[in-house]
């Protein structure tokens, strides 16, 4: 027998209730096929061969003696690069349902020990902050019920685009169509966009089906809906392609992938919905994007222009010699430029208190197509955990005091807002893109709802899996290992997404409809919002319902 | 939901003509108040300059008529007519009314006489004295200030208002006559609620209720143009888009149907003048009305007009003969103001149509949104 005092119990020695997901493990089902172990994407799990001793009584001859049974388990591992993320692929694949992860309800202190090496913890997906949102509860309440009939959602006929874009205000637009001068580009959008995930975040498999179901949107079911890239540039046969027109451009502060789009602007069929250029994310405030060494195969070395294997940290900022507003102003001036003035050309920011500051700066920029605030519910492919837990602003009231200072401008038809940052994270995506339209927003961008529900990734917001940085994505999401992404089959992706858009489209009518909202995208019609919370509807300036 | 009547007409008529047709279409207003504006008018005790404007109010203290006074005199308008309404009391719902204020003033002699400084002044006047009105608990209620034009607004059933102003007397006629029967929806029961909405002697009247009206209304309000205020009524941002389209854009009247309710993408791709109206759809997209309504309004020249919107869910209808015309949100109000037409030529537009009776009045003409308009540099 071990004596208690050889126990390893050094400082960071941990138990399975200390970990945030328990193995329960059924001895009795399994046939130890070993697949449960070998799918896992952390090795939480391993096989084992074990010895009971099983105590021998010979009461006739007054002996005692043991026998030893030995058999194959499975046991958990209580090591911090190895517990157990929660993702389930061992109940996927477990042939007799006898293993499963479940959420332990003890304290999880594995969080004490988690910065092992010196190395402050890193990941992806998602806040992890569970339970209703506000967005989740604003309702619709302004219903048509005395002098204009309520509206058929499945029979009338729907207005449900927005506009991306810099619009001009009508006097100044009737002056230079008379004198024949520049009109900003405009784009005609459905107004929830696939956001910002870049080709090397998400796999080629992964990006293949969105960009298949985007471009079945628009070209088969007449929705248009666009998906923006994120840092890291766009493969070069959809550079070339006619889908490039579904595709908004990310250039953020690493320039990753900009060398091939800029030497395939001579060859591009079309023009690409627009450029957004990053300068901050939700999910990590004052952090560049981040692609870890494990995600750099050949294909994103190639695409981005460096060696494989090699972390990819973009900086926090654009590089600039004096401020952010220099910065933002050239940059936009020069990607309209690249793109002939013919691609509007818009900033992307995380939510922060000085949004309404970059705002009025934009006002001013007669090139500026928008505005993207993406707020601290946002997700990312990798971060730091302390930056996506604590930094960053919520979207609704960060995007409602934006819209207000542009009303109280008369410019609110002028820059249109989109918002972004937890929008669907708890499934009810059109409910709560409706919501930031009616508080002021053009249009939302959607990424966390669109992985979930195009390809079923497994990020809860109780913690689970979250490994989006290291590679090793158990669905094949955000994968460059191609043992993985080969989990994930394109077409069904495609499928997804399309079910998706036309859901939200349905869905939208269903809230438009009532509200006797037809002809045009309710964006500001705070008149039909309700919430049951005094101080939320104080902020909002919305109603207060109970 | 409201009833809505006009009537336009070569010889000047008795207003009392057009309350009468609302009784046609009584079961569509609930007495809550009732609009009238005259245009073109005729007084049989004063011979009327055309050019003069008139002050259409109501004071409700001898304080607010005292001010009103001071006022006027202060900023050097003469008053030239003061009319008197033969008014029967007992059949006014409301009791502080002390004077239904319809008076006649000439312009002072002005530093700057083009028409645009003028009728500039003409709005500031309205808009001042609307104000004092305010400051001093609602004493003094001011419609308009325009030459030619007189309105009329009043709690009650139009007929009982009507025979309470003594109307059918016929001591004042117009040329133009619009009347709203008002249903009291979604706000209080306010004068100022009442159609038809007046601007710079632009006027617009509506039935329906526009769903937009909180986006366009904080819109309209952010131009910070002169007059945009008020919104008592969701149907007030017809006025003010018309105003807009007409006075601050300088658009062709038929450009007011694009404004209100854009034709779609494809259906732009087949229109002659597609691109610009494209790119007018996106500048004026804060703009976009979402009905039902039936819009009916007036404008300085003596034109009428009708545009539905979009959905056309509501039944408004025009008749008449050269020389007389009338639109009502029902055809049985068309029917009261004049019986003898060829009623084969009524008409019912739909969405895409405006219905324009012009100054001249010998016909009517429908102008269709998918035909060209007269744009020449821009289109």
């Amino acid at each position: 027998m071990v004596s208690i005092q050889s126990v390893c119990t050094s400082p960071s020695s941990l138990t399975y209730h200390d970990l945030p997901w328990i193995i329960k493990h059924r001895e009795d089902r399994c046939t130890l096929c070993g697949r449960c172990t070998s799918v896992c994407p952390v090795q939480a799990i391993y096989l084992t061969y074990r010895r009971q001793r099983m105590p021998k009584l010979d009461i006739l001859q007054k002996k005692r003696g043991s026998d030893y049974r030995h058999f194959v388990g499975i046991r958990q591992r209580t090591s911090i690069e190895n517990k157990c993320i929660g993702c389930g692929m061992c109940s996927m694949v477990c042939p007799n349902e006898a293993i499963t992860p479940t959420p332990n309800s003890n304290e999880d202190r594995s969080l004490f020990h988690i910065n092992q090496k010196g190395e402050a913890w890193k990941r992806g997906g998602r806040r992890n902050v569970s339970g209703r949102t506000i967005l989740d509860r604003i309702i619709f309440d302004r219903i048509s019920m005395l002098t204009d009939p309520a509206l058929d959602a499945g029979r009338h006929e729907f207005n449900t685009n927005t506009i991306l874009g810099r619009i001009l205000p009508p006097e100044e637009f009737l002056r230079r169509k008379m004198a024949g001068e520049w009109i900003p580009p405009t784009r005609e959008i459905f107004p929830f966009v696939i956001g910002s995930m870049s080709f090397g975040a998400l796999s080629p498999n992964m990006w293949l089906g969105l960009l298949q179901g985007v471009a079945y949107c628009n070209e088969v079911l007449g929705i248009p809906v666009v998906m923006a890239t994120g840092e890291g540039g766009c493969p070069p046969w959809v550079l070339k392609s006619p889908f490039l027109k579904y595709v908004i451009l990310q250039i953020a502060s690493g320039y990753f992938g900009w060398d091939e789009i800029i030497r395939a602007i001579p060859e591009m069929q079309c023009d690409p919905a627009a450029i957004e250029i990053k300068y901050g994310q939700g999910a990590k405030p004052g952090d560049g994007g981040l692609l870890m060494w494990f995600k750099v195969s050949k294909l994103i070395a190639r695409l981005r222009g460096v060696p494989e294997g090699v972390d990819l940290p973009s900086p926090p900022v654009h590089q600039t010699l004096y401020s952010i507003e220099e910065s933002v102003m050239k940059m936009i001036q020069t990607m309209s430029m690249a793109f002939g003035f013919r691609v509007p050309v818009y900033p992307k920011i995380s939510g922060s208190t000085s949004a309404k500051a970059v705002l009025n700066n934009l006002v001013r920029n007669p090139y500026a197509a928008g505005l993207l605030i993406d707020g601290m519910d946002g997700g990312t492919g990798a971060a730091y955990n302390i930056s996506m837990d604590a930094t960053g602003h919520p979207i609704a009231s960060n995007l409602r005091e934006c819209y207000l200072d542009l009303v109280a401008q008369g410019r609110q038809n002028e820059i249109p807002l989109f918002a972004a940052g937890g929008v669907g994270k708890n499934g009810n995506v059109t409910q709560n893109g409706m919501a930031l339209i009616m508080l002021g927003a053009s249009g939302v961008h959607i990424g966390k709802y669109i992985m979930q529900a195009t390809s079923g990734c497994l990020g809860n917001e109780m913690g689970r899996c979250n490994v989006c940085n290291l590679g090793i994505c158990p669905k094949g999401i955000t994968s460059q290992n191609p043992k993985l992404f080969r989990r994930l089959d394109p077409d069904e992706v495609a499928q997804r997404v399309v079910d998706v858009f036309m859901t939200i489209n349905t869905e939208m009518k269903k809230v438009m409809a009532p509200l006797g909202r037809s002809q045009s995208l309710p964006i500001g019609m705070s008149d039909a919002l309700g919430i049951d919370d005094p101080a939320a509807a104080e902020r909002l300036k919305i109603r207060y319902v109970c | 939901m409201c009833r809505l009547a006009l009537k336009t007409a070569d010889t000047p008529f008795s207003p009392y003509e057009v309350l009468t047709a609302m009784e046609a279409m009584q079961e569509g207003y609930d007495g809550s108040g009732l609009g009238l504006l005259l245009r073109g008018v005729q007084f049989d005790d004063f011979n009327y300059r055309g050019d003069l404007p008139i002050l259409s109010g109501i004071a409700h203290s001898e304080a607010a008529l005292q001010r009103l006074d001071e006022f006027m005199t202060g900023r050097g308008y003469e008053m030239k007519y003061d009319h008197e309404f033969d008014i029967t009391p007992g059949l006014i719902e409301a009791k502080d009314r002390l004077k239904y204020i319809i008076r006649v003033y000439k312009d002072p002699v002005a530093a700057d006489p083009s028409p645009e400084a003028v009728e500039q002044r003409h709005m500031e006047v309205r808009l001042d004295l609307r104000r004092d009105g305010e400051e001093h608990g609602g004493d003094l209620t001011i419609f308009s200030f325009w030459p030619q034009v007189v309105m009329i607004k009043e709690v009650g059933w139009p007929l009982a208002v009507g025979d309470a102003l003594g109307l059918q007397d016929g001591r004042i006629k117009a040329r133009v006559v619009m009347a709203q029967g008002r249903q009291n929806t979604n706000y209080g029961i306010n004068l100022y609620a009442c159609h038809p909405f007046f601007i710079q002697g632009i006027a617009t009247m509506t039935n329906g209720e526009n769903t937009a009206f909180v986006p366009i209304k904080e819109w309209l309000i952010g131009k910070q143009i002169p007059g945009y205020l008020g919104y008592q009524s969701d149907s007030e941002v017809f006025t003010h888009i018309l105003h807009y389209t007409l006075k601050k854009l300088k658009l062709p009247l038929e450009v007011y149907k694009h404004v209100i309710t854009p034709l779609k993408s494809n259906e732009l791709d087949a229109h002659p003048q597609g691109e610009f109206l494209k790119g007018l759809r996106t500048a004026c997209r804060r703009l976009i009305i979402d009905g039902p309504n039936a819009v009916i309004g007036t404008l300085p020249d003596e034109t009428c007009l009708l545009v539905m919107d979009h959905k056309k869910m509501r039944p408004a209808s025009v008749g008449g003969r050269p020389g007389v015309w009338a639109m009502a949100s029902e055809i049985c109000g068309v029917d009261a103001m004049i019986p003898d037409r060829d009623r084969s030529l009524d008409f019912q537009p739909m969405r895409e149509h405006t219905v324009i009776i012009p100054p001249h009045r010998k016909e009517m003409v429908i102008w269709s949104q998918f035909n060209p308009f007269a744009l020449p540099q821009a289109a």
